[in-house]
């Protein structure tokens, strides 16, 4: 969903009359090949448009119904569609937000150790674990999280909710774990091998020109680090995380095996029942839905793909507006 | 601040292959030593080892000595990263930190040394190390924007200003100009004939005429064919070197008959 090309519409240069053979055999290749690239574009951008349309048709129904309408589905308990969806996104957001925020700083040591610091042999067998754990399906990652992590997971909960419950995120905790911190911790763990793979392969990048320069200078391979490698990592480790994010936000199956759900805007953390996310929820309501449950869904489902969006827009400001010193030019 | 290097019977090895042989030569304080030959015969190579750089590619090693003022440069407890601390250096192609401003590129080794410096500290060193540059009055409206935002000829004129901002003992240069247009050449040239006065300089170069304008003393390596080792030919003056040297080998280089 970040990898979104760029398009670019060659300008298909004519060479006048004076073009020999073979060059025009090129200016043909090159009119093929910048065609197929705008198909490719335009394609994107029909699916896009096809997706968003489909939704917002299919979700009609439950954007114009009334709250009476509404309060007949059975699990609907909210007066409006907004009251509804508000928890879910924000279950959404909270969930995948923690999952980044523990998910980032692992990857990028792990991704610094394996680009800088181990030695070579060690660094590629690394490597292929990681790319390895990329591959397991999610549903793996659930039935890890709730068969072996919850217990394992619960001791630390316990302490923590006895020693820093008095600050509100940690308050109440109740065994078993099947809280949004349970289901951030697989869903972080579910998002680490992307996240490392991708800022492994930015570190990697680093121009050795630069590498040179500091350790020139007298770095220490630390201070290499921090002069050379992550600022020019540092729009790869932006997209490497919104890949992560996106992946988190529409994860499915490892929250729903975890999480024992709720609907409520709340932050404790580690008290069950108070969160659901959009994906999960849709999944656990889906099989049991028609008519106008159906478009409820749906619309949930609209509000997902907006964030998404929204998600992946704001990386790229936050990538494009530090370009002058981005390394790029 | 400028100290001698004393090199002896120094050989430098990729893995199993000798690219250097025996190398002794003294490099003498405030003065520029030049380094000609051909290319592949280990200017570069040699020029690494003097700051310990040659550590960073894997499977490069020395053998011999290289003292500055007297302390072993290999010693058992020297730590390279002080080395390099000491023993400043200017790549070939200008290699400014992209992701920093002109003055943060400036201040980046002085940052390494001393983390805390005052805002003001931070100011003077940046102009002193600019203008010691010849770099302070184009940029001085600008010390806010990208160093890569600078022609190529002032980004290796900033690259310098960040070497000297640390105030090093020597100064390497490998090929500095050889990226650049005349203009800028001659800009770096002069700038060198003013640093000697502060830094022990050792540049390489694969121009004879650069040599021959900037350097007190020029060091002539050759190489005998692909696969042998590089050796230093002879080191003497400039003007020596340049009209009555001993060996004729390093005639037939330099009047272009060999190389
Ligand atoms: N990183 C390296 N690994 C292996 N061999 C190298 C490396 N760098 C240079 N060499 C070899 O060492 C020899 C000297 O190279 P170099 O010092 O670059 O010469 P010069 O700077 O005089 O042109 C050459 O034979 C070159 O192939
Ligand atoms: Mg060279």
């Amino acid at each position: 969903m970040v990898v979104t090309s760029t398009t670019r519409t060659a300008d298909g240069s004519r060479s006048g009359g004076l073009a020999a053979p073979q060059r025009r055999v090129a200016d043909l290749g090159g009119r093929i090949f910048s065609g197929f690239s705008l198909g490719a574009g335009l394609v994107i951008l029909a699916a896009l448009a096809a997706v968003s349309i489909f939704l917002i048709i299919k979700a009609w129904p439950a954007l114009t119904a009334s709250g009476a309408d509404l309060a007949e589905i059975s699990w609907f308990k909210s007066d409006s569609l907004l009251g509804y969806v508000g928890p879910l996104i924000f279950g959404t957001l909270l969930a995948s937000v923690l999952a980044l925020v523990l998910a980032v700083p692992v990857s990028i040591g792990i991704a610094l150790f394996i680009s800088h610091y181990a030695p070579r042999r060690l660094a590629q067998s690394l490597g292929y674990v990681v790319d390895l754990l990329a591959a397991i399906p999610s549903v793996v990652y659930g039935l890890w999280g709730a068969l072996w992590l919850l217990p394992v997971i619960n001791p630390v909960f316990t302490w923590l909710s006895d020693k820093l419950g008095f600050i509100p995120l940690f308050a109440d905790y109740q065994a078993p774990a099947k809280n949004i911190m349970s289901a951030s911790v697989v869903l972080a763990v579910m998002i680490l091998p992307i996240i490392t793979a991708v800022t492994r392969e930015v570190f990697l990048q680093t121009p050795r020109l630069h590498e040179e320069a500091a350790l020139a200078l007298g770095a220490t391979r630390w201070e290499l680090v921090r002069m050379a490698v992550l600022p020019f990592g540092r729009s790869g480790i932006i997209s490497a995380s919104m890949l992560g994010l996106g992946r988190a936000l529409g994860e499915t199956m490892a929250v729903l095996m975890v999480i024992s759900p709720g609907f409520l805007f709340s932050f404790h953390l580690l008290k069950p029942g108070q969160h659901q996310t959009i994906a999960a929820n849709i999944a656990s309501q889906f099989p049991e839905a028609s008519g106008l449950s159906v478009s409820v869904l749906i619309a949930t489902g609209l509000a997902l793909f907006v964030i998404t969006f929204v998600v992946n827009m704001a990386a790229r400001w936050v990538i494009a507006r530090r370009k002058d010193f981005s390394g790029a030019n | 601040m400028s100290k001698r290097i004393d090199v002896t019977d120094l050989n430098v090895y990729y893995g199993d292959f000798l690219a250097v042989e025996g190398v002794t030569m003294a490099i003498e304080p405030r003065q520029v030593t030049a380094l000609i030959g051909p290319s592949g015969c280990g200017k570069s190579t040699f020029l690494r080892t003097l700051n310990r750089m040659h550590e960073v590619i894997p499977g490069a090693r020395v053998s011999g000595k290289a003292l500055m003022d007297g302390v072993d440069l290999y010693g058992a407890g020297v730590d390279p990263v002080a080395v390099r601390r000491q023993v400043g250096m200017v790549f070939q192609r200008p290699n400014p930190f992209p992701t920093m401003s002109i003055a943060d590129n400036v201040l980046a080794g002085v940052k390494l040394n001393n983390r805390r410096i005052s805002k003001s500290d931070a100011a003077s060193v940046v102009e002193q190390s600019l203008r010691g540059a010849n770099l302070w009055n184009e940029v001085k409206d600008r010390l806010d924007r990208p160093g890569s935002s600078l022609s190529g000829g002032q980004q290796q004129r900033l690259c310098i200003a960040r070497a000297i901002a640390v105030q090093p003992e020597v100064l390497l240069m490998d090929e500095p100009c050889s990226a650049l247009d005349p203009i800028s050449t001659l800009a770096i040239e002069d700038l060198i004939n003013e640093l000697k006065e502060q830094f022990t300089i050792v540049i390489v170069t694969h121009n004879m005429q650069q040599a021959a304008r900037v350097s007190d003393r020029t060091a002539f390596f050759n190489i005998a064919g692909t696969g042998k080792p590089g050796k230093l030919i002879e080191i003497d003056d400039t003007g020596t070197i340049f009209s009555t040297p001993s060996v004729p080998a390093t005639e037939d280089y330099i009047s272009g008959r060999s190389g």
